[in-house]
């Protein structure tokens, strides 16, 4: 079977869940092989398929954006012929895929969710126009290279041979000339990544600017915390965990939007959520239309009525 | 003297329906269209530059007669010139395929920086700057919230989702703009005035010496095969608080398992 590479996203080493899920698509389609800038848990790759795992250990890779990245995996590519390489849909993955397209001459797919192999032939879908329509397509040149969104399919263990290869690759000079002078990690919030998250809860210009109970909710579910342009204009919720057009998408299982209208800006980063709730004092507000579930009421008190039910469930 | 060239795009509109053509391409005929809002973002970061020291903003759009619109509005906001390549062969073009041709576009400019706004509100991919980076052979630091033009320097601060990096970089550059970087200004009266005077240059394919093979829908190196409304959502619960809506919101959940 023909090897297929998937990018893997390790920070502190901690294989991350859409890494998973990319290593449990690349069995459709083939022999995974993990490849890893940096240091990655090994035992977790091998525990969920990967049968290799190319590593490449130089300060490079951190000290340069992605330049150096997407050279030793393009030449890798190169080498290794694969049947896809997999990458995850984050900025930097689309950026690192997107040039490893450009150097070996193969087509490039985006924000995949879903990935089908019949036979030689890989098919994807995504979802595009707000979510508006499904859309399956093809590479027509070289391998395909495919970013996949988070939450695309449900990580599967399964054993792979796990050989680690330490490999190293030729980076030319164009590749580091804009430096990392620093780099200073943000205070972990202790909830999941909001781009990863299975459930999201958010919060809009209904907050009125606090949002103790959308983060009450969120916790008790164990849920990312996500904020509407509105909310993150008014400088209420730091912009990194803005949902929509201009900030994050995101595809969760459930998600739930709290004092926001559903302006369409909003809606393009939310509607591939599989279930959808929402509470709003306004029962014409446009989220109304996309929700399984709606409640029209102030989020100031369905919302403690809410946790507080939660945590009685779970005893 | 920093000469920074502007790559916007101009974009259907976010608000309307949008829909595919007979040829599995984006349908730009049916909705209006207008410069991307992103982009705008991009134009303010150049003007400033520009206005801190000295130097001349040059915009740059590739696309059909109307996407000269977005080139007009980005004179009015007071780049000083600007370039529109437009060719029947580029319809249906690619993130790749574009790139190729702003690329070209941007090599026969005279140019020190290469802005873009973080992404396109159509496409949305974000991965034309660093594909035009790539073939230029320059850097890219994308997705930045704060850039200092000092000399030959270029300072640049990205606020990613784990972490707060700042870069630095001289000689010529790629720079994507985020919508952090600050409002983007409203052209004035004088300055809607004063663009109607600016030269607006027009190129085809041959003038950057780019050939029609390796552009547009026929030659992308993806196809889509199929593409299909997603079905209605079927209408939804919805419930009016009456002392009880957090409790049967909980019920709902838990009917889906989530609790």
């Amino acid at each position: 079977m023909t090897e297929v590479l998937v990018l893997i996203d390790a920070p502190d080493g901690k294989v991350t869940k859409p890494s998973l899920e990319l290593l449990t698509i690349a069995r459709r389609i083939g022999e995974p092989s993990a490849v890893v800038f940096g240091a990655a848990d090994t035992d977790t790759l091998k525990q969920y398929g990967a049968e290799k795992i190319y590593t490449y250990d130089d300060s490079v890779y951190a000290d340069f954006l992605v330049g150096p990245k997407a050279e030793a995996l393009a030449q890798l590519v190169s080498e290794t012929s694969p049947a896809a390489v997999l990458v995850g849909a984050s900025t930097e993955g689309k950026e690192i895929s997107a040039r490893v397209a450009l150097k070996t001459e193969s087509g490039w797919i985006s924000d995949a969710v879903d990935v089908q192999a019949d036979g030689d032939t890989v098919t994807t879908t995504q979802s595009v126009f707000a979510g508006n329509f499904t859309v399956k397509s093809q590479v027509t040149k070289g391998a395909p290279i495919i970013t996949v969104k988070p939450n695309s399919t449900t990580p599967e263990a399964a054993d792979g041979a796990g050989t680690v290869e330490a490999k190293t690759a030729e980076i030319s000079d164009a590749a580091k000339t804009a430096k990392v002078t620093s780099t200073k990690v943000k205070e972990a919030s202790g909830r999941p990544e909001l781009t990863e998250a299975a459930i999201v809860v958010s919060g809009g210009r209904g907050t009125g600017g606090d949002f103790t109970e959308v983060e009450a909710f969120a916790d008790s579910l164990g849920a990312a915390v996500g904020a509407s342009r509105a909310a993150v204009d008014s400088g209420w919720y730091p912009h990194s965990f803005q949902v929509g057009q201009t900030g994050k998408t995101v595809s969760p299982q459930l998600y739930v939007a709290n004092g926001i209208s559903g302006a369409i800006q909003h809606r393009a980063g939310m509607q591939t959520s599989k279930t959808i709730i929402a509470i709003n004092k306004d029962d014409e507000a446009p989220i109304f239309e996309l929700v399984d579930f709606g409640v029209v009421g102030d989020l100031k008190a369905v919302l403690p009525q809410a946790t507080d039910e939660v945590k009685k469930r779970k005893g | 003297m920093t000469k920074i060239v502007v790559a916007v795009k101009y974009v259907p509109d976010a608000t309307a329906d949008r829909n595919f053509s007979a040829d599995n391409t984006v349908d730009r005929e049916g909705v209006d269209g207008l410069l991307s809002e992103l982009d705008e973002y991009a134009v303010e970061q150049a003007l400033q530059v520009v206005e801190a020291g000295d130097g001349e903003v040059t915009v740059l759009t590739v696309g059909p007669e109307d996407a000269a619109d977005a080139v007009r509005k980005a004179l009015q906001m007071g780049a000083d010139a600007g370039v529109h390549v437009q060719d029947d062969a580029i319809h249906g073009s690619d993130a790749f395929a574009t790139s190729l041709i702003l690329a070209k576009a941007i090599e026969k400019l005279e140019y020190d920086l290469v802005f873009f706004g973080m992404a396109s509100t159509d496409g949305g991919l974000g991965v034309v700057p660093t594909l035009v980076a790539e073939r230029l052979g320059l850097p890219a630091v994308t997705f930045a919230s704060e850039i200092t033009v000092d000399g030959d320097t270029v300072k640049i601060r990205r606020d990613g989702d784990v972490a707060t990096q700042e870069i630095e970089a001289s000689g010529k550059l790629v720079v994507s703009v985020t919508d952090q970087t600050g409002e983007a200004r409203y052209p004035s009266f004088k300055g809607i005035m004063a663009a109607k005077k600016k030269p607006v240059e027009e190129w085809t394919l041959e003038d950057i010496g780019v050939d029609a093979s390796s552009v547009g829908l026929d030659n992308a190196w993806t196809k889509v095969e199929s593409y299909e409304p997603r079905p209605p959502r079927t209408a939804g619960e919805i419930v009016t608080d009456e002392g009880d809506g957090g409790a049967k919101l909980v019920e709902f959940l838990a009917a889906k398992k989530f609790v």
